[in-house]
């Protein structure tokens, strides 16, 4: 296989792995939603946890995504 | 007509100054908007403070504000002890927050998209966790990567996945701010590239381009909340470590 097309195929299929980012990502911020709306007086002293919890579930879908580019334009 | 999404990240040399060991020392791009966020950072604040008025007009409000929210993500995350890393959790935030809403500007250059300055920073913390970790606790800091409670079979795995877990962190915590701004502007770059692609096809193509115009604009409006919520994000996570190395007991 020509080495530049490996390259962009292998960059797509790196970037299959911000999905599970996304699933994750769409669970806490709907857990958050339904719990907010259960106690809404209790949501915002959990703003922080929630910020917290998104910041290290996106930091996965993001290395996928920096092997991409990586893929991309580093190698 | 091509369109390359990562010339808006090169390295300018303005101003050579030597050349130390082949490599070469030199005012670039990169030095100079450092130079424009920390004196509007200074500006705005400064500026806002000389006149302390007991109601505050808007720029003294806008000090106010940061002043406060920073304070209090400090405080509910590491404590009333943590408050004395206030001004350096302040000093983050404040650079970190302005170096993405200046980098949002067109035509101008995003320090925290070159990987270098968010590591410099990442790893500035990480040493600061770990120096005042030991200082403070001697080698009690170490109690960190051994939780309570945990059977003794499978501690040694444990204490593997902490220590893991914890020299990773200058890691992501970089990689993060780095990505997310990178990320940002290529998908902006690249819509912009669709707009003039379509508007070079014709009359037809006019309106074709209206949508990722459209688009553009929707993009720069999420560009900055993502430019705010990755320099609270950066915050937030440097006084959870930071809080680790006050309470290092689990």
């Amino acid at each position: 296989m020509d080495p530049t097309a490996a390259k962009y195929i292998g960059a797509g299929i790196a970037c299959i792995g911000m999905g599970g980012a996304g699933v994750g990502v769409g669970i806490i911020f709907g857990n958050y939603l339904a719990a907010a709306l259960r106690n809404p007086s209790a949501a915002q002293g959990q703003f922080g946890n929630l910020i917290f919890g998104f910041a290290i579930t996106e930091a996965l879908g993001i290395f996928s995504l920096l092997i991409a580019l990586l893929l991309l334009f580093g190698l | 007509m091509q369109i390359d999404p990562i010339h808006q990240f090169e390295i300018k040399t303005l101003l050579p100054m030597m050349n130390v060991g082949g490599h070469q020392i030199s005012f670039n791009n990169s030095a100079l908007f450092m130079f424009i966020i920390v004196g509007t950072v200074s500006t705005l604040l400064i500026g806002a403070t000389t006149r302390r008025a007991v109601v505050p007009g808007r720029l003294q409000s806008i000090a106010e504000l940061s002043y406060e929210f920073v304070a209090n993500t400090v405080r509910s995350s590491a404590g009333t002890e943590g408050m004395k890393f206030f001004p350096f959790v302040f000093t983050l935030f404040m650079f970190v927050l302005f170096a993405n809403l200046i980098g949002l500007i067109p035509y101008s250059f995003t320090v925290t998209s070159q990987l270098i300055v968010t590591a410099t920073l990442a790893l500035l913390v990480f040493f600061i966790v770990v120096g005042y970790g030991f200082w403070k606790n001697g080698w009690h800091f170490l109690n960190l990567f051994v939780p309570k409670g945990v059977p003794k079979l499978i501690l040694p795995a444990i204490v593997f996945i902490e220590v893991l877990s914890f020299l990773s962190r200058p890691v992501s915590h970089s990689v993060r701010l780095f990505a997310n701004m990178l990320a940002g502007h290529i998908t902006l770059q690249v819509f912009a590239g669709f707009v003039i692609m379509l508007a070079g096809a014709g009359v037809l193509g006019w309106f074709g381009a209206a949508l990722p115009f459209i688009m553009v604009v929707l993009l720069t409006a999420l560009e900055f909340l993502v430019a705010f919520l990755q320099a609270y994000v950066f915050a937030i996570l440097t006084c959870i470590y930071l809080n680790d190395a006050i309470h290092p007991g689990h």
